[in-house]
């Protein structure tokens, strides 16, 4: 194991990083649409957001992987690889999102949104300055966890070509017959970025200001 | 126009089976105090929250500042208002709650300039500029960077005291506004209302605070049962001879209060 070999899958490793926060990033974007339509009232709303969520986690994710990287030639769409592996990733954490998030929304006090409801707050505007910063908080640690689930879930991209930190390992792998110390140095560079992110997420959740109390 | 800020007529609310308000007719003057006291469970809450239209009644009409308030028409022809026109009137209404919700991911400062930017289009600065005013009207200047759970009870409720009085309501309603605090922090929220009611506005208050009904209230409501039974100045409820089941919750405090001197 040289030197050459560490710093191949430590720039490997940047594409494990980019493909995985972005898809955390959207998929939270994704997953806060889906319980305000959840939340809406609206039954058709409703029903597609259930729909969706029941897809996502329901069907493995390297299927759903192959699935979007299959279809998306067949509707007309040649994206590269990184793109695939993002939607593929965003759309699958959006689905667990929802569901951290909804035990969230559910704990948001009532009292709280009659509070904004007096205040002359909309619905809509209730959702977004009120109810989801709130649910946020209260779910942050669920979010961290999501976080790093997904940063080794990233690992399955490689079916669909993307050259990240588990692909960059086989390829090396394969090319120098030493796959035991290439593959524990993927596992620990996968152990440091996770042990890292757990801990930023810990003093991100002791900084942010105030829960509810009851 | 008349002199009433509110004009409550044949408020019913059932929950069900459960008749909470029977046939309430109450009207708050413009510029007075109106405190409503009452046993627990005898409606006095719901029906300001009816007032409020955060409960809605199941008969009868609201009248706020002369416009309905939630529905409009009565009989076969009520209808709900639309949310906009609900907006429009409510917005003469500030609330005070008895649990204060305060949103606890904003500072103090944040509570009571929100409504500000987001609901009247203030910039930033124009929106701290009048919070940190009503924040200092309410002696919390200092306090304007807490967050609710770095301020004691009675701070967060002068702050959502605050926070409703930056939209500039004509009427403010409170619901047992001091009932979920330690007895020493009472003190500093009524004298907040009772500058405020010496200021002239319009206040609705839920009460357990006998005394500050007394002293402070130009009527005082007496619910029992889901009835209005009294709605008369504090000296006609509490001086004449009394209605038998009047002097049994008034005895019950009296108890209460010759208990504490012990």
């Amino acid at each position: 194991m040289t030197w050459k070999l560490f710093s191949l899958l430590l720039e490997a490793s940047l594409m494990t990083l980019l493909v995985s926060s972005i898809s955390i990033l959207v998929g939270l974007g994704i997953a806060i649409v889906l319980s305000g339509m959840r939340m809406s009232g609206n039954r058709a709303l409703f029903a597609i957001t259930g729909v969706f969520i029941s897809f996502f986690r329901g069907v493995p994710l390297l299927v759903q992987l192959l699935l979007i990287y299959n279809l998306l030639p067949v509707l007309g769409l040649t994206l590269p690889s990184l793109a695939t592996a993002i939607i593929g990733l965003s759309l699958c954490t959006a689905a667990y999102q929802a569901e951290n998030l909804r035990g969230g929304f559910e704990g948001v006090p009532k009292g709280l949104v009659e509070s904004a409801e007096m205040a002359g707050f909309s619905p809509v505007q209730t959702f977004i300055h009120i109810r989801t910063p709130i649910a946020l908080r209260m779910t942050f640690p669920a979010l961290v966890n999501e976080a790093i689930l997904i940063l080794k879930s990233s690992s399955l991209v490689s079916a669909i070509g993307l050259i990240e930190l588990t692909k960059m390992a086989q390829n090396l792998a394969a090319s120098t017959y030493m796959p035991l110390p290439i593959f524990a140095s993927a596992g620990v560079i996968y152990l440091a970025i996770n042990l890292v992110v757990a801990w930023l997420g810990r003093r991100a959740e002791n900084a942010l200001p105030g829960l509810p109390t009851k | 126009m008349t002199d009433h800020a509110i004009v409550a007529t044949h408020v019913s609310k059932q929950f069900g089976d459960t008749v909470v308000l029977r046939d309430i007719n109450m009207e708050v003057e413009r510029g007075k105090v109106s405190c409503l006291i009452g046993p627990s469970g005898s409606g006095k809450s719901t029906l300001l929250r009816c007032i409020a239209f955060l409960e809605q009644a199941t008969s009868g009409t609201i009248l706020v500042e002369g416009q309905p308030l939630g529905f409009v028409g009565d009989g076969k022809d009520r209808r709900r208002q639309s949310p906009a026109e609900l907006r429009k009137v409510r917005s003469k209404i500030g609330m005070v709650f008895q649990q204060f919700n305060l949103w606890p991911h904003m500072t103090a400062l944040g509570n009571v300039s929100a409504a500000l930017r987001r609901v009247r289009g203030m910039s930033r600065s124009e929106a701290e500029d009048r919070a940190m005013r009503q924040l200092d009207h309410v002696g919390l200047k200092e306090r304007a960077g807490h967050y609710p759970s770095q301020l004691s009870g009675g701070q967060q409720q002068r702050v959502a005291i605050a926070r409703a009085l930056a939209l500039d309501p004509t009427i403010m309603l409170f619901d047992e506004p001091t009932s979920a605090l330690d007895p020493e922090l009472t003190g500093e929220v009524l004298s907040v209302m009772r500058e405020l009611a010496a200021e002239g506005m319009t206040m609705v208050v839920v009460t357990h605070e006998i005394g500050f009904a007394a002293s402070v209230g130009h009527k005082v409501a007496f619910l029992d049962g889901g009835k209005l039974l009294f709605h008369d100045t504090p000296e006609a409820v509490f001086q004449k001879p009394r209605e038998p089941r009047l002097e049994q919750f008034l005895d019950t405090y009296l108890d209460r209060g010759a208990a504490m001197l012990k």
